[in-house]
């Protein structure tokens, strides 16, 4: 059974469709990567599911859906300690607030000491990290990760993903991970969807998706990522 | 403060503090004479004893128009409060009610903006009943719609940041965030525009009173010295240009602070290379476009990001630079082209296009790095002004370096928005930057790098913000450009790096660990190069064990150990990596270069 499903789902801006009568089931344990290009309405998509954007079409089962942003430096405030960032979204009594924190900055990997200073004296992975463990403490049934990488540095990209499949074991928790980067996507997720212009163009096994495409601008999205060592495009 | 250093705020620092000290002490000082009646000497023009003349009663008018300082200010004062009071939460509405509320709000404020201030603050003195109350009032009604546009726009900035988001996604409630997250990121530019505001109440309040609708006698301010000196105009000049001057000066003086302190605030400095040594100069090769040697860039208190780098551009070639954040590749950047923040300090040798930049004169560099350097930055939406118009920003450039008439730099900028590949260029010109999607705005940047005919562009990190099909245009534009100049390519990515690229230079705690070509990358010796690459997932990576990390973080730019700055997360480190220092020869600084197999 799918921890959340979405059907026909409708984004608007005025009389531009964003999103294009989307439906794609989120099983429960698993994580669904959506990859496209910049532009085809993958981050509307995510902000629509976290009620961010006004949208039509319903989305079942994800009644505590949590979201991280793509940029680490702009997604915690500048003036609030990592301790209180963290605590925003705890529905606890104040006294039990603390160790609730200490409990979700291990959680991610994070010594709890950390909870005392500000972001600014945070690396981009570590404040990835505290955004992380902000959303984990509304124990959401559903994780909306968006681009949470591609602003990280490849050592800590590893660690942040790393992390996000052990949260998954861990927590049983359900993730919607988007990113342009295919490579990174097929690592972590287990189907991954492809989106172009609003609509949903192929979903499918993770592996099948990218040794066996079906859909040609899959394939082209293949070929554009760029690998060490392999020069993609003719070369002058 | 250093802006304060320039004239402009610092002439308006000074006004505004004699204007304080004015008011502090005035009426102590002057009061009395300000104050004494003299039947022999009523309507009297300028003579040693009474400078600036004196009035219907005989008093002082220069004496009157010093004291007169404190109660001006005050009211001023009050009038900014009541301008606060009522249009900052006005302002904030929008951003903290639901939305048909907040569209609600929007337009009271929209119709208020609209509606004359002068008249505003006119009608509500008059209703509220003549004198300084209703003056003060009138001004703080008036200048409220200002203030809450300010606010609103301000608001709308900071409501739109992924923190609000989040904590909107969390669930927290509206008010909360308004007072949690969206003030305290909007206090500074909100004082910054008080202070503006508040020389502003200055000069309507003086109008008011100079209208008759202000202070009431026996008060005065200057407004209503002013108003009594009018009628004499004709007679004694001096009797109203006294209070006139000095309305003017406390509000030039505000004005110039509030400017000036804007200004600093938003300013990214643009400082002067410092000495170069001698010995790194005469090695600076003068063949390539771009020669650098042992550059270093320093930050008082000790922070030494770029170390003794060496780098190498030849005509036409495509040099990519990475490294982990903080590896000092922008600055490395910034300092080729003058822009290091101050107050960082440059040293080293810098050759551009077969000149030594420290040889050049302030104006020559300018030029040099005008015509022959482009520079690509990470964030497009930086880079250009949201206020005018693609083309004219890009015409710009050729109107100002290359002395092109204006006509002919917008035809040019409409070709070279062509040349990037930007549909319909002549209609998307005369457009704003925000009507450009992310991968437009960051192709205008590119196409204003190629306005002037550059030997060299840098560009750092162009295509992190875009996703993989806009990200290799915008390479293949940069590979493009590079049949006449040469690029330097910054990013984190070594993959990025890899595709475009012929040569790799990686860099390390703010230096240059190893330097390879493209096709060496997959037999790099470097831990740190191996590490990097081992870091990258790709197609082919196995799914079922863990992504390879870098243990550990990149050493502070304050820490300069004796050894290699890796050897802490160094799997190959050995006793002698973290005393002995590898230097860079033979395209790889390390003690114990791996081999591939
Ligand atoms: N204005 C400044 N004052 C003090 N230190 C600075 C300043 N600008 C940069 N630094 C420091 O210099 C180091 C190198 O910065 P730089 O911006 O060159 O890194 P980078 O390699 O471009 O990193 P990224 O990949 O994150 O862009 C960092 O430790 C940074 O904190
Ligand atoms: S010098 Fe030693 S510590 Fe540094 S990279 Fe080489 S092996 Fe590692
Ligand atoms: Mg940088």
């Amino acid at each position: 059974m799918p921890a959340s499903a979405i059907e026909r789902l409708t984004v608007r801006y005025g009389t531009h469709v964003a999103v294009d009568d989307v439906s794609l089931a989120i099983p429960e344990r698993s994580i669904v990567g959506l990859v496209g290009e910049s532009g085809s309405g993958k981050s509307t998509l995510a902000k629509a599911l976290v009620g961010l954007v006004p949208h039509t079409g319903t989305v079942t089962g994800a009644d505590r859906v949590q979201m991280v942003f793509q940029d680490p430096y702009a997604s915690l405030d500048p003036r609030m300690t990592v301790g209180a960032s963290v605590a925003e979204g705890l529905k606890l009594p104040r006294a039990a607030r603390a160790a609730e924190v200490a409990r979700l900055l291990t959680l991610v990997n994070l010594d709890p000491a950390l909870a005392g200073s500000y972001p600014r004296q945070l690396s981009g992975g570590q404040r990835q990290r505290v955004a992380l463990a902000r959303a984990l403490g509304a124990r959401p049934s559903l994780l909306v990760a968006d681009e949470i990488t591609s602003a990280l540095d490849v050592s800590v990209q590893g660690a942040v993903l790393n992390l996000i499949r052990s949260l998954r074991r861990e927590l049983g928790l359900s993730v919607l991970f988007i990113s342009h980067n295919l490579a990174v996507v097929r690592y972590v997720a287990d189907v991954i969807a492809v989106m172009r212009e609003g609509r949903l163009v192929e979903v499918g096994p993770a592996e099948q998706i990218t040794s066996r495409p079906h859909a040609p601008y899959t394939r082209a999205l293949l070929d554009a990522v760029p690998q060490v060592g392999r020069t993609a495009t003719a070369r002058r | 403060m250093r802006a304060l250093r320039s004239p402009a705020p610092l002439t308006g620092l000074l006004l505004v503090a004699a204007v304080l000290t004015l008011a502090l002490l005035g009426p102590a000082l002057w009061g009395e004479s300000a104050a004494r009646i003299d039947d022999g000497a009523i309507l009297q023009g300028h003579s040693p004893a009474h400078p600036l003349g004196t009035d219907d009663l005989g008093r002082d008018l220069l004496a009157r128009i010093l004291v007169a300082t404190r109660l001006s200010l005050l009211l001023a004062c009050l009038a900014t409060v009541v301008g606060v009071a009522i249009g900052l939460p006005l302002g904030v509405l929008p951003a903290v009610l639901p939305p048909r509320g907040a569209r609600a709000a929007a337009g009271t404020i929209n119709a208020l903006v609209a509606f004359p201030g002068l008249l505003l603050a006119m009608f509500t003195a008059v209703v509220s009943g003549l004198g300084a109350r209703g003056a003060v009032l009138g001004m703080g009604i008036a200048t409220a719609p200002v203030l809450a546009r300010l606010t609103q726009t301000l608001a709308a900035s900071v409501a739109n940041a992924d923190y609000v988001s989040a904590a909107r996604v969390l669930g927290v409630s509206r008010l909360r965030i308004a007072v949690r997250h969206v003030l305290p990121n909007i206090a500074e530019p909100l004082l910054l525009n008080i202070t503006l505001l508040f020389g502003g109440s200055l000069l309507g309040l003086a109008g008011l009173s100079f209208l008759g609708l202000g202070v009431q006698p026996p008060d005065y301010d200057w407004g209503r010295l002013l108003f009594d000196g009018l009628s004499r105009v004709y007679v004694d000049p001096e009797a109203a240009l006294g209070p006139a001057v000095a309305i003017g000066l406390a509000a030039v003086g505000f004005n110039l602070l509030g400017e000036g302190l804007a200004k600093a605030a938003s300013r990214r400095a643009v400082v002067p290379r410092g000495a170069a040594t001698g010995e790194a100069l005469r090695e600076a090769r003068s063949e390539g476009v771009l020669s650098v040697r042992g550059l270093s860039v320093a930050f008082p208190g000790g922070a030494v990001p770029v170390r003794d780098v060496h780098l190498d551009v030849a005509p036409g070639e495509i040099v990519g630079v990475v490294g982990e954040s903080g590896s000092g590749k922008s600055l490395t950047a910034l300092a080729i082209g003058g822009l290091v923040p101050y107050p960082g300090e440059v040293t080293g040798g810098i050759n551009l296009c077969g000149q030594d930049l420290s040889a050049l004169s302030p104006g020559e560099l300018r030029r040099l790095r005008g015509t022959s350097l482009a520079m690509v930055f990470q964030d497009p939406m930086t880079t250009l002004n949201p206020a005018l118009r693609v083309g004219g920003q890009l015409a710009e450039v050729s109107t100002t370096h290359q002395k092109m008439p204006r006509k002919e730099a917008l035809a040019r900028a409409v070709d070279r928005l062509r040349r990037v590949r930007i549909a319909r260029p002549e209609e998307r010109a005369r457009q704003h930057p925000h009507t450009f999607s992310g991968g437009m705005r960051q192709r205008a940047i590119i196409a204003m790098g190629l306005m002037g005919t550059p030997k060299l562009i840098i560009a750092d990190e162009p295509t992190t913000a875009l996703d993989v099909t806009v990200q290799r245009d915008i390479l293949l534009l940069l590979r493009e450009a590079a049949k006449e100049a040469a690029v330097i390519l910054i990013s984190h990515d070594i993959a990025v790096v890899s595709q475009l690229c012929d040569r790799v230079v990686v860099m390390y705690a703010g230096r240059v660990v190893e330097e390879l070509t493209v096709a060496e990358l997959r037999r790099a010796r470097h831990p740190y190069t191996r590490a990097l690459i081992a870091a990258t997932p790709d197609l082919t990576t196995d799914r079922d064990k863990p992504l390879a990390t870098i243990p550990g973080q990149p050493p502070s730019p304050f820490d300069d150990p004796d050894g290699c700055a890796f050897a802490p997360r160094c799997a190959a480190a050995t006793s002698a990596c973290r005393t002995t220092r590898p230097l860079l020869e033979d395209g790889i600084a390390c003690l114990h270069p791996q081999s591939s197999d």
